[in-house]
């Protein structure tokens, strides 16, 4: 597999354009921002999804750096073998160049909501024990996208998906997903991960430094980025970013990182900060509560939430 | 059997066909701060210089799908979707 590194410009993308993402895809922004961050010097190793599926249709591929697929549940174990294959390489390297060379390469997996939160979940909590020097990040897109929009352990309170569809009965089913999101921040640091962030598709400037910061990261990071997805959140294909910045604004979704288990960067949300309704309204997947009295009593719990966050946070001015 | 890719070779398959509105730069609004360029989930928008040496965007049509996100974040309106004519 050789790329040519030559004919690479400034303007080039390190994925290339013709992959089959929904058109206004959040997810591929994401991707898009963490890949030119990362550069050629890596191998990435991705866990099925839309990511996979749209970047890789057999016999093509967009990425334009070592990048392999085996299955849905085991990104983070391949990275693991990839990352002790390059550790032994780098120890028995017959020159400092060479040795450096392999140094300078980064092992990276990706995936999806669902490979991260749920089935790929035991993999990764190895990986990490372990103190694997790996970068994880997962494109939150809060469901199962590429199989039909399922919920998944990152679904928020409410949302309508197809596994947990709202209806009008009066169980508490009718209000569509009625578990609360799993904390997968507080899981990694768990783990004495030195880097853990999040951010959003909203903001890919931010997306690229923090890759940065993990690169710099001795040992495992894990970077989580909200992903709007267009059928999945019920969005035009031109408000993904939009809706991404609002859930950072609102204070449902705060834009943060831990260094050494410390919280040190975070992003203020306004004065008064704007509430969950402006977040939630634009997505037909919420819908359904602003139809009734009931409805409504979810955003208010929504949004003490977004109070939560903002107020252990210490975000608010 | 092969089971490697070319790398970037998915640049053979001209999205654009998936259009229904047509992304416009209206150059004498663009300020050339480049927030198009990064937003574009396809990776079609780049930056040209023109001939007074400012940045201007330019957008490759073989592969824009006409999501509308560069014109809906653009900070000055300087893009405008147009239904396309086929
Ligand atoms: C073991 C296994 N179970 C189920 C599937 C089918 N499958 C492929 S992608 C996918 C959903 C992926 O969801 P997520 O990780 O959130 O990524 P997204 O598509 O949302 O980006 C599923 C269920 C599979 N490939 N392998
Ligand atoms: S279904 Fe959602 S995540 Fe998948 S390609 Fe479409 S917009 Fe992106
Ligand atoms: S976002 Fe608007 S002003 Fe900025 S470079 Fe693009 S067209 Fe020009
Ligand atoms: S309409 Fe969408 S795909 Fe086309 S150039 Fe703008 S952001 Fe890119
Ligand atoms: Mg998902």
């Amino acid at each position: 597999m050789k790329s040519k590194q030559k004919k690479q410009s400034t303007n080039k993308n390190m994925i290339a354009p013709g992959h089959k993402a929904c058109a206004g895809c959040g997810q591929m922004i994401a991707a898009k921002a963490v890949a030119n961050a990362l550069g050629e010097d890596v191998i990435i190793a991705n866990a099925t999804g839309c990511l996979e599926v749209t970047t890789t249709p057999y016999p093509q591929s967009s990425w334009r750096m070592p990048w392999i697929h085996s299955l849905f549940e085991n990104a983070s174990a391949i990275s693991s073998g990839i990352r002790a294959t390059l550790d032994y390489k780098i120890k028995h390297a017959k020159t400092k160049k060479e040795k450096q060379k392999l140094e300078n390469i980064k092992v990276v997996a990706q995936g999806g909501d669902g490979a991260t939160f749920d089935i790929g979940f035991g993999l990764i909590s190895g990986m990490w024990e372990r103190k694997e020097n790996i970068i994880y990040i997962c494109y939150n897109n809060e469901a199962y996208s590429n199989t039909g929009i399922q919920a998944s352990g990152a679904t928020p309170w409410g949302a309508n998906t197809t596994t947990s569809p709202a209806g009008s009965g009066s169980s508490i089913d009718a209000i569509g997903s009625h578990q609360r999101k799993k904390d997968m921040l507080a899981l990694a640091l768990a783990h004495g991960l030195n880097y853990v962030a999040q951010t959003t598709a909203g903001h890919p400037q931010d997306i690229a430094n923090k890759i940065k910061k993990a690169k710099q990261t001795k040992g495992p990071s894990y970077i989580q980025i909200l992903s709007p997805c267009i059928p999945g959140w019920k969005i035009k294909s031109n408000q993904s970013i939009k809706v991404a910045k609002l859930a950072a604004k609102t204070g449902l979704y705060p834009v943060l990182e831990y260094e050494n288990a410390k919280l040190t960067n975070v992003m203020k949300v306004e004065d008064n900060p704007l509430k969950v309704d402006e977040y939630l309204k634009i997505q037909g997947r919420f819908k359904h509560l602003f139809k009734n009295k009931r409805g409504r009593k979810q955003i208010k719990y929504i949004q003490s939430i977004a109070d939560e966050n903002i107020k252990k946070l210490e975000i608010g001015k | 059997m092969d089971i490697n890719s070319k790398p970037g070779s998915t640049k053979n398959n001209k999205t654009g066909g998936w259009r229904t509105y047509k992304p416009k730069v209206d150059n004498g609004l663009c300020v050339g701060c480049g927030t198009c360029i990064q937003n574009c989930p396809e990776g079609a928008i780049q930056i040209k210089e023109d001939n007074n040496g400012n940045k201007k965007p330019k957008i490759n049509y073989d592969y824009c799908k006409g999501c509308g996100l560069c014109a809906e974040q653009c900070p000055t309106k300087a893009i405008k979707m147009e239904l396309e004519e086929k």
